[in-house]
Parts: C-alpha cells; structure tokens; sequence
C-alpha cells in the first residue's frame, strides 16, 4: 500500500482492489515443459463462439498440429492434434466448468513419436497481406490466451476494418496466484515483441503500448530490453491493481480513452489482445505451428511445487498436478479446486478435466486460502461501491435480484458488470455477490429465450392459420370454378343439343 | 466417460477474499470507542460503569430475544457479529453517566427491538438504533434524562464507593445536588432564555471540553480521545472522511458566520464541535454503514446535513443539543440521497445513456 494509493483512497479514486498477489514464489521458478501424457481430452468448444466440427474418424492416425475440427460460423476456432497418435473417440467428457456437465470432446491416444505434419512457415511476415495473416492466424485455432479465449483472427481481422490506431498488449496479469504472462514475458521477450510487430502489421495499428503491472519487475525490464530498438512497441509500467487486465480498465490507464457502454474497443481505435497470444500469433505465421500447447502456473497453498509449466492442450489436470510435485499430503487440506485465476476462475467438480486454450492456471486452494463462510447481512457499508471498477452499486443489484427483479437491476447496471469479483472480495458480510450476479444474467439470458421462442411459436401458429385459410379458400375458389366449368360444360352440350335438334328439323324441313 | 462427482458445493467466483469481516468492523469501532469509554469510568465512576455495562447487556439480550422470537437459525453467530453490542456501547456513551438502571434496560430495548429488528434486523433499519433510543428516553423521560453531573475530579464531593454506586445506580440512594451541573450547551440555552448575554454567561471558553472536565454525556466528553478514535478508524479505512468532515464543517461553518455576527446570540464554533454529541456523532454516528449513504458523495451531503440541522437546532430549537434529531432526519433523507448520488457508470454518462463515442478517434 503505497503513499500514492493511499492518496488517491483518500480522494476517492480507488476503483478496484489491492489482493495479496500470492505470484511468488511460482513466479520465478523456471519454467518447466511437461511431457506427452498418453492421452488428451479436446474439447469442441475451447473458445468463444461456435463450437469446432470433427474431421476425424475413430481410429485414423493423426500428425502433430494436424486440424482434427474445424471451425464453425463467423466466430469459432480449429482445433489442431497436440501431438501425434490415434483418435480412439468422440465422446462427452467432463466440461472445465463448475457444472460437472460433459461436453463433446475428441480424445487422442498419444502415439510416443511426437510426429509434426510439415508446417507452413513464413520467413518474412510483413511482406504477406494483413488479411492473410487473420487467415493464418485462424487456421491456427489461436485464441486469446488470457482467459475469455475469443478467437484472435476476429478481432485482427476486425481491427484492421475499423482502421485501429492503437493495439494495447495486455501483460497486466492482474489475477493473483498466475504468472504464466510473467513467467513468458521473462523468458521470451523478444518473440513477444516480434508477436506485437506481426500483430501491429495485421491490424494496421501506428503502435503498441504493452501494459505491465508493477509488481513485475523482472517482466519489465525484459520487455524494455527487448523492445528497445523497436519504437512503435512502448512498454508501459502500470499500477498494480486488480482488474488492471480488464479491458476497459486497461485502455483507459494507458490511453486516457472510456470505451462507451455497449460499444467495443475498436470504436474508439484500440485492439487489445494479450502477451500470450502475440506469442501465438507469433507461432501461427512464423512457423505455421497451430496453437496446442500453453504455459499455465500451478499455485495455491495445496500443491508441492508451485510454478509454470508448458502443457499440451487436452491434458488432464490431474496429470498436470501429478508433474507438478502433486498436493501436499496427497490432497489432505484441499478445500477448492480451480481453473482459471482466483478472482474470475471456475470451481472445478475434480480433477479429471482437461486443460483447454484459456486455462490459466491450476489453483489447488486450502480452507484459508477461500475463507468459505456462511454470508451475514448486508451491513450497507458501501466497501462493493468503492471497489466495484464500473461504478455499479453491487450491494442495490445485488439486493434486487434477491427480490427476482432482474429488470430494475439491469436498469442500475447489471449488464455493465464484468463479473471481476472485487465487490464479493473487499465485502465484509461475505455475500456471494458475483454469484447473484451471474445468476440474474442467467435469468435474463432464460427469459430472453422464452420471448424468442414464444415470438417464434406465435408465428409459426400465425403462418399455420393463414396457410389454412389459404387453402381453403383456394380450395372453395377451385370448387367454384369447377361448378361454373361443369355448368358452362352443360350449358354449352345443351347449346350443341338445341342447335343439332334445330339443323335435324331443318334438314327434315328441308328434306 | 467420468462420472459427474461433485465432491464440494459450487461456488461462483471469487475463490479468494480480502478478510474483512462484520465482527472485525464491529471490533474496530469499539477499539476506538475505548479510550473514551475508559476515560469516562474515570470521570465518573463505578455509576457510569453499572451504566454502559447494563445498556450493553440489555441490548444483547433483547438481541437474542428477537433472533429467537424470529426463528433465526443462527443465533449465536450473529450475536457474535458485535452489532448488539456497538449499538449498546453507543447508547451508553450517549446517557447521562449517572442515569438509573431501567434507562439503560428500556433505552436497549427501544434501540434493538423497535430501533432494529422490527425493520428486519440488522442491515435493515432505516434509523440509528442508538439515536432512537436517545431520542425516544429524553422525549419520555426528560428529567433523568438531562441530569448532569460534574466529572468526578472536579467535585467537591468525594468518589462514591462500590455500593454507593450501585445503589446510586438502582435508584435507592438520590443523586447528590452538589455534583449535578448544566452542560455547556444547557446553560448557554438556560442563560439566552434569561435574556443574559452569552459573552457574560460563559465564563470560561470551551477549551477544558477537550478534554471532557465538564458535565455531560458518560462518553462524549472527552473530545480528544473521541477524535483519536476516529482518526484510528479513519486509518484502518473502517469510515471514510466523508461524513465526519460534513458534520463538522455542517456546524462549524454557520456557526463561524453567525458567532461573527452575533457573538452575544450565538456560541462560537469551538464550543459547538466540542460540546455535546458532536464529535461522538461526526466519528461514529453519521458513520453507520447501515442509515448513511453508500457513495462518498452521498456522504458529504448527509454529514453537511447533519452538522447544519445540529446547529440549527441548538440555536433555535427548544432543546440544547441536537445531534441526535439531526441524524435521525438525515436517516430518513438517506435513501433519497442514495437515489440522486450513484457513482457514474464506466463507458456510461451521469444518465446512465452510453458516453459519444469521438468522432476522430
């Protein structure tokens, strides 16, 4: 708590919180890279958007980065074979998700060899068009690598439509216990920066500014080193205050811009996109390698041996914690399992789920380390109001939504929160206000639904009626007309009739 | 393929919390509230004791009372949050130090039965228990309720021993008439109403209430421990300074304009922020989480509210204190403040319509 935040309490400035941010002693261990396991659990749906199309059989032999499902409508990504082997299913497996539901997912026994398909690199990427690049860029199933996994190649594509001047780098890793970005930025600085100067040559943007929180020193300094000579690339030390990462808190702490409510980064000339993903990015052009692997930490006061570790995507958690040292104790003490950081991370039923593209980290937390209790009243104290980094009220939302009225709390902004978890971490009462949240947005989500099916069962019924009516009335139109034709019919034989019986009395006149 | 073994209950993010908790607030004010409390003991002896001891005690009690009539599940546990108990400490600062026991038993029962949990409980009243309590015994009862006695080291009288007091404190033994004195506040009303000037009626300035050797309430007194004690929650970021600092500027600054105008009519802003309840209710009054605005802002105003109103009612009203009327009207203001005081949202204009996004950006 410095001089300067304790300043900026007293004059209210004071959006978000300060956690204990728990990255050490993971944080500076080196890196490690676990091995194949022998076998990996793909979910369909990594991503945001569209879950990816099987391309494979049950049992055809499959390379390393060989695409083994494709990507479905506008906003969906590809998911590539993370080592070489055999598909042995498509099946439902346990999805990462508090749930415990099961998810599609093709599972691929590990063949040992390791095998790549010939990869389609590019020496030279700023001679290939931008609009090539996000095709790359999406055939390599990249995704943004710092949680909300929204397919990268849309929003390249999409920035360089907009005509973005600025690309924001997010290497804030504002979550305590995760230094995965940390850990990258460390070790690979200079192919992050040369990421950024592919993904600036994408999106058309004039310059990056890479956003780094200050409690990463190390980080910083590699950074700065590597982006010395590249002066559209600036790294920028910002506070450490959690959601830093957050998009909107982000691009207004290095930019000075708001992104209006209901608008996207892109209207106001920005593009944010993560450190990791520049690396990835990066892989996709340079070596034409798809994205199959990531660096995720392993932290929380139940596991052996904290630290980072490069996973093949589809690994199983369990295995990863096993390579990790395991818990202590063998899970004696383990009070929440969880994917993702400990602000905004998913409660995990087991430990049998993959390791999918977002997954940040591991976290095996014991009963201190979550402060489960049961909530007390709300005491109005107003700690949510000052936390919250939106400017919402948590504790009046939070309050109407007890009351199931979901509109009067969308009406004070509920559709504004970002589910960040400040105001369900600073609150005193220990209510589970993110949870209220979510739920309403469920809610909200289910009525929404209703009212598109009711809408569409109505018209349906509608078309139903009028289709009916048609017909009948075609029908009474062609009984009509054939009553008029028999009767015309008759009328005309009678006609014949008369006309032969007058010829006959004719000709016998005549005869 | 896995079974679906949920192993633990499911819980929505965040799976870690900053450790702040009810009772650790409740134990923080009260920590603050103890210099002062200890300092009044000494001023006024084992009555003031028997006092704050049996005002807590009662408050609890009925606490319990109504958690049970209720059918709260978890009555312990919320009986250790601590509300009961600051509620009780509260209203005890605010008696007479020498007020007779079935005070302190019907001064709890109005602040935790018909102060609190007839709105629901904690969190869900609308007004200061303490200050509902306050206002209802001094309304009913004004008598016992405005018998003031000297600090003891200022009497002449010596120190009544333990059962003295207790007897004192049971209504058996009479307070002596040589320890009662009118309050600061008191005699200036008493002596404006004689038609006696108030630079002849005030000898002495309001400088010894600093340090509380002066009649009054068992707790307010000592303005100085009463100030440290909310600097100390101003510190570990219990109260912000939004309320305190509207109260005392609320009061100091009419009172600063009319003292310059009229010094003969009316007291001077010294004696108004160190005289009766004022301090008390900048620092832990106009605080309370639960009848003050939630935003910073929201605060101001309700703090500035609530010092004006005390001022205008010490200066014209028919009482000579005020705090305790102020805060309860500033409660009833509070939601319409909270209505018209919201943080401006994110991306979001002070209407709540999406910022313009610029043209040229």
């Amino acid at each position: 708590m410095g001089f300067m935040n304790l300043f900026k309490h007293f004059l209210g400035d004071d959006w978000g919180v300060h956690p204990d941010d728990r990255k050490r002693p993971a944080a500076d261990r080196p890196l490690r890279v676990m091995p194949v396991p022998e076998k990996l659990y793909l979910p369909l749906q990594q991503h945001l958007g569209g879950p990816a199309r099987p391309v494979v059989l049950v049992g055809q032999q499959v390379k390393k980065g060989e695409l083994i499902a494709e990507a479905q409508g506008m906003i969906s990504a590809p998911i590539h074979a993370p080592t070489s082997g055999t598909i042995v299913a498509v099946t439902d497996i346990t999805a990462p998700h508090p749930s415990g539901l099961t998810l599609p997912a093709i599972i691929l026994a590990a063949d040992g060899r390791d095998e790549w398909i010939d990869c389609q690199g590019c020496a030279d990427p700023f001679a290939l068009d931008p609009v090539d690049i996000g095709k790359r860029v999406a055939a390599a199933g990249v995704v943004g690598l710092g949680g909300a996994a929204f397919p990268s190649a849309v929003k390249l594509t999409g920035a360089a439509r907009s005509k973005v001047k600025t690309l924001v780098i997010n290497g804030g890793e504002c979550e305590p216990y995760l230094s995965c970005d940390d850990r990258q930025m460390r070790d690979r600085a200079a192919e992050i920066v040369d990421g950024i100067r592919i993904m600036l040559h994408a999106t058309g943007a004039a310059e990056a500014l890479v956003g780094i929180e200050d409690n990463k020193p190390e980080a910083i300094a590699a950074m700065q080193a590597a982006a010395a000579a590249v002066p559209e690339v600036q790294i920028r030390p910002v506070p450490a205050r959690y959601p830093m990462g957050s998009e909107k808190q982000l691009v207004q702490v290095l930019t000075g811009k708001e992104v209006a409510a209901e608008s996207r980064t892109f209207d106001i000339g920005i593009v944010v996109h993560n450190v990791g993903t520049a690396l990835a990015v990066r892989a996709a052009i340079r070596d034409g390698r798809p994205l199959i692997s990531r660096v995720l930490t392993i932290n929380g006061n139940c596991t052996n041996d904290p630290g980072n570790i490069e996973v093949l995507v589809g690994t199983l958690a369990e295995e990863v914690i096993a390579f990790a040292g395991g818990l202590k104790g063998d899970g004696i003490g383990l009070a929440r399992r969880v994917m993702g950081g400990p602000m905004m991370g998913m409660q995990i039923p087991h430990w049998r789920v993959p390791v999918v593209k977002g997954t940040s980290g591991i976290l095996a937390f014991d009963a201190q380390e979550v402060a489960a209790q049961e909530p007390d009243p709300c005491i109005r104290c107003g700690s949510c109001v000052k936390a919250c980094p939106m400017g919402l009220l948590p504790l009046e939302m939070s309050a109407r939504i007890g009351n199931a009225a979901y509109d009067e709390a969308v009406g004070i902004g509920l559709k504004d929160c970002i589910a960040c978890g400040c105001c369900a971490y600073v609150c005193p009462s220990k209510i589970p206000l993110v949870q209220y949240f979510v739920h309403a947005k469920g809610e909200l989500a289910a009525q929404d639904r209703n009212k598109l099916r009711n809408e569409a069962t109505k018209k349906l019924a509608q078309q139903r009626q009028e289709r009916l009516d048609r017909e009948a009335r075609e029908r009474a139109e062609a009984a009509a007309k054939r009553k008029a034709e028999r009767e015309a019919a008759a009328a005309a034989k009678a006609a014949a009739e008369a006309a032969a019986r007058q010829a006959a009395e004719t000709e016998g006149e005549s005869a | 393929m896995n079974p679906v073994s949920l192993t633990a209950q499911t819980v929505a993010s965040p799976h870690a919390h900053g450790g702040n908790s009810v009772s650790r607030t409740m134990f923080r004010v009260q920590l603050a509230l103890a210099p002062a409390t200890l300092y009044g003991f000494w001023l006024y002896g084992w009555p003031a004791f028997f006092l704050w001891a049996l005002t807590i005690l009662s408050c609890v009690g009925f606490e319990a009372l109504s958690l049970k009539l209720a059918g709260v599940p978890r009555i312990k546990g919320t009986l250790l949050d601590g509300s009961a108990v600051l509620t009780g400490w509260l209203l005890a600062m605010t008696l007479p130090p020498w007020a007779p026991w079935w005070v302190a038993v019907l001064g709890g029962f109005i602040a935790i039965v018909i102060g609190k949990q007839v709105f629901g409980g904690l969190g869900q009243n609308v007004f200061n228990p303490a200050m509902v309590a306050r206002v209802a015994l001094l309304v009913s009862f004004p008598l016992p309720l405005t018998l003031w006695v000297l600090p003891l080291p200022m009497s002449a009288l010596a120190t009544p021993d333990f059962v003295g007091s207790l007897r004192i404190f049971l209504g058996s033994l009479p307070v002596p008439d040589a320890v009662t004195s009118a309050t600061l506040l008191g005699h200036a009303k008493t002596e404006l109403s004689r038609g006696v000037d108030l630079a002849a009626a005030l000898h002495a300035g309001p400088g010894l209430s600093w340090i509380g050797m002066r009649a009054g309430s068992f707790g307010e007194s000592a303005a100085i421990l009463i100030l440290c004690g909310g600097l100390y929650l101003l510190i570990t970021r219990v109260i912000s300074w939004h309320a305190p600092l509207g109260v005392l500027a609320g009061v100091a600054i009419p009172a600063a304009i009319a003292h310059g105008v009229d010094p003969g009519r009316f007291l001077s802003p010294e004696a108004h922020l160190l005289s009766g309840a004022l301090m008390l209710g900048a620092f832990f009054i106009a605080t309370d989480y639960v009848t003050s605005p939630n935003t910073t802002t929201g605060q101001l105003i309700f703090g500035l509210g609530v010092g004006l109103l005390t001022w205008v009612i010490r200066s014209f009203g028919a009482y000579p204190e005020g705090v305790a009327f102020a805060v309860l009207l500033m409660n009833a203001m509070t939601p319409v403040i909270d209505r018209f005081c919201k943080p401006r949202i994110l991306g979001r204009d002070r209407k709540g319509k999406p910022i313009d996004i610029p043209e040229n950006a």
